[in-house]
């Protein structure tokens, strides 16, 4: 067995490491302004460093920088890559305990009201150390479930540290909205579990129902697929008029808080999205049960029900789990947009920050909803695993 | 536990499948739907539980018409085993097993002795293979769980589609004689298809051979071979080696003498049938064989000449 040098090396990492020195030398780490609105001094990681003149991060640093050299010539080893994995992990942290050191003796050097915010160079050095603790975690070839473990608590470190932070203007951002938060994740969640839930019980009727009928195949795909294509922001606002219409024809339905604006059209919409990724999934997964089971079904006495419950479902399962886990994690996405029409949730916080130029308050309603997204997705891979080891 | 198809007919998109078939199967019967394939044999087995409606006449179990029978009850009463054997490849052997006793409603401690009862009888050990998958079994072992699974809830007839047809022959002459052992212990009606006529010779105490949808001949399977009524009957049960099959339905039991002289150096099973003895002596250049019993007694002997000078009436 002959590996050649590029083999052997670690090409992907080298990019990640060259990016991380570009980023930390060109791009500003962080912004100092004297008040909210202005938008600051920019301030390097170089500064920062010289600032706090502390000779153990220095030489932690110089033992990162030894070991991103290793990891990049000796990927193969084990060792390296868990030692890479915690280093992202501590790296991760230290960027924010940086952060917030310095925050701190700015804040205390002169006047209240100075904000630190976060820069470009910061968010890039997080989100790269992220991807080089993936690869690394990609690279030591777990089991599913250990694996999936890790990548959550690769995460670990920078929420006990979370709290160093207060003097960043991030988290005054976040301590003056505080109270929004908790019931924008519930409304964000509930927007969700509305729209999935009917969804994957009505997809899952059609395709059962497909597999039966051919002509309700080919009547239902093209509009699923043209429902796709609607962008999500136009399908929210097409769903107003009607819905507002309705209302007005039925006051039971506005009594029970259906109308043109806030979560109907939200919901409606939602479902309709989640629908194709749904019905394609489990319409494979149905389609893939060995025929010889069913007949050997139906000729044991089994009823459609039975059928269906006893031997389709449980066959077509880890196929309409993909589909399932690509719906809630799309959905949990555009929920962010249905904010626009008066719906609510993460989306709510994300729009605020972006029509007041607060570009840390999107940054806070961002990042819940992309670790709502993560959280499902690996929740269905966890279930997806446990699956598949019980043939 | 009785069979009775009157008059049957099926179309497919205008074509006769089956053309004004009868047919009576009494109690006890292992019945062999012999035949080519594209003769109908399978279409008349799936009949009788209505996986294949009929489409004219009638078909009577117990006397009673089956399309006067709810269709999940009819089945349910009815062991079904076929070629591709069909097994849950999510349900271990046991659950599969426990398909139709669970159907029917048995409590838990009566599913789980009847399934350790039928995979003793398949000669499987439950502490080994009850907890396996379908994926982790040899194809013989899933033939075997599919005979277990149609036997499960103790039903009143067995309807077999080919069901070794996909064996190899060790484990398909294994399981043909494991299937003739239950018939024989448990006295069920049995509907068997194949298209294999040493199978049919084997396992039937009728054959019914069938061509294009009609039944050509039927009768023990001797009869068919010593009387065919036409060509295709002859020509279908093998012309050629007519002989050598009639010597594979006749044992040597009845036709072992005692020792005189020279005791032969070879020996053979007295269940052996006439065309095994031969058999074994052509190889071995002999024209006498020593038979022993299972526990290796001494019997007596059996000639060449006696077996083969042997009427067949």
């Amino acid at each position: 067995m002959t590996l050649s040098l590029v083999q052997r090396s670690n090409p992907v990492l080298a990019l990640y490491v060259a990016l991380a020195i570009g980023a930390a030398g060109g791009l500003p780490f962080l912004r100092v302004a004297p008040n909210r609105l202005l938008s600051g001094e920019p301030v390097y990681l170089w500064d920062v460093l010289q600032q706090l003149g502390n000779q153990q991060i220095n030489a932690l640093m110089l033992a990162l920088v030894v070991l991103l050299c290793i990891a990049v010539w000796q990927p193969v080893q084990r060792i390296t890559q868990a030692l890479l994995i915690l280093a992202m992990a501590a790296s991760l942290a230290g960027v924010w305990l940086l952060a917030s050191d310095f925050a701190r003796t700015a804040i205390q050097a002169e006047n209240p009201f100075r904000r630190t915010t976060l820069g470009a160079g910061f968010w890039t050095l997080a989100a790269l150390a992220w991807l080089i603790a993936l690869d690394a975690i990609a690279r030591v070839q777990l089991p599913t479930l250990p694996r999936l473990f890790l990548q959550i608590a690769f995460f670990l470190p920078l929420l006990l540290s979370l709290n160093e932070g207060q003097h960043l203007s991030i988290a005054q951002e976040y301590a003056n909205q505080s109270d929004v938060f908790g019931p924008a994740i519930l409304r964000h969640l509930q927007i969700v579990f509305l729209a999935v839930v009917p969804a994957l019980v009505i997809g899952l009727l059609l395709a059962w129902r497909m597999t039966r009928t051919r002509n309700l195949r080919q009547a239902l795909f093209p509009i699923l697929n043209v429902i796709q294509t609607i962008p999500s922001i136009a399908l929210f606002g097409l769903l107003m008029a009607p819905l507002a219409w309705l209302a007005i024809q039925l006051p039971v339905l506005g009594r029970a808080g259906i109308s043109g604006v806030g979560i109907a059209p939200a919901v409606i919409a939602l479902f309709m999205y989640a629908l194709l990724p749904i019905v394609r999934s489990a319409l494979a997964g149905l389609e893939q049960v060995p025929t010889e089971a069913v007949n050997a079904a139906r000729a044991m006495g089994m009823t459609a029900r039975q059928l269906l419950w006893q031997v389709e479902l449980p066959l077509a399962l880890p196929v309409l789990l993909i589909g399932l886990r690509a719906a809630v994690v799309q959905t949990t996405g555009l929920a962010a947009v249905s904010a626009l029409v008066g719906a609510g949730g993460l989306g709510q916080i994300m729009f605020d920050g972006l029509f007041s130029a607060a570009n840390e308050l999107v940054i806070l309603g961002v990042i819940p909803i992309v670790l709502l997204a993560m959280l499902a997705d690996t929740f269905f891979k966890v279930l997806s695993s446990l699956i598949k080891t019980r043939p | 536990m009785t069979i009775k198809f009157q008059n049957i007919c099926k179309f497919y998109d205008g074509a006769a499948a089956i053309t004004d078939l009868n047919l009576d199967v009494q109690q006890g019967e292992l019945v062999v739907l012999l035949g080519p394939s594209g003769s109908g044999k399978s279409t008349v087995l799936k009949m009788v539980n209505r996986m294949v409606s009929h489409d004219g006449g009638h078909i009577f179990f117990n006397g009673k018409d089956i399309n006067s029978f709810n269709v999940q009850d009819l089945r349910r009463r009815m062991g079904y085993a076929m070629q591709s054997v069909g097994l849950f490849p999510h349900r271990t052997v046991g659950h599969n097993i426990a398909t139709v006793p669970k159907l029917l409603g048995w409590d838990a401690q009566r599913v789980q002795s009847r399934v350790n009862e039928l995979l003793y009888l398949l000669a499987m050990d439950p502490k080994q293979y009850a907890n396996r998958y379908p994926h982790q079994l040899s194809g013989g072992q899933q033939q075997r769980v599919g005979v277990a699974r149609a036997l499960a809830a103790d039903p009143d007839v067995l309807l077999m589609d080919e069901p070794f047809g996909a064996l190899d022959p060790v484990t398909r002459a294994a399981l043909q004689l494991s299937l003739k052992k239950i018939h024989r212990a448990t006295g069920k009606t049995i509907l068997f298809v194949t298209h294999d006529i040493d199978e049919a010779l084997l396992l039937a105490t009728r054959i019914v051979l069938l061509n294009h949808g009609r039944i050509v001949q039927m009768g023990r399977p001797l009869e068919l071979l010593q009387q065919p009524t036409n060509d295709f009957v002859a020509d279908f049960l093998g012309r050629a080696d007519l002989g050598l099959k009639l010597l594979s339905l006749r044992p040597i039991a009845p036709h072992i003498k005692a020792m005189d002289g020279a005791e032969p150096i070879h020996t053979i099973s007295h269940t052996a049938t006439f065309k095994e003895a031969i058999s074994h002596m052509a190889t071995l250049h002999v024209s006498s064989l020593c038979v022993v019993s299972a526990d290796g007694t001494v019997l007596g002997q059996v000639h060449a000449t006696d077996l083969l000078e042997t009427s067949y009436v």
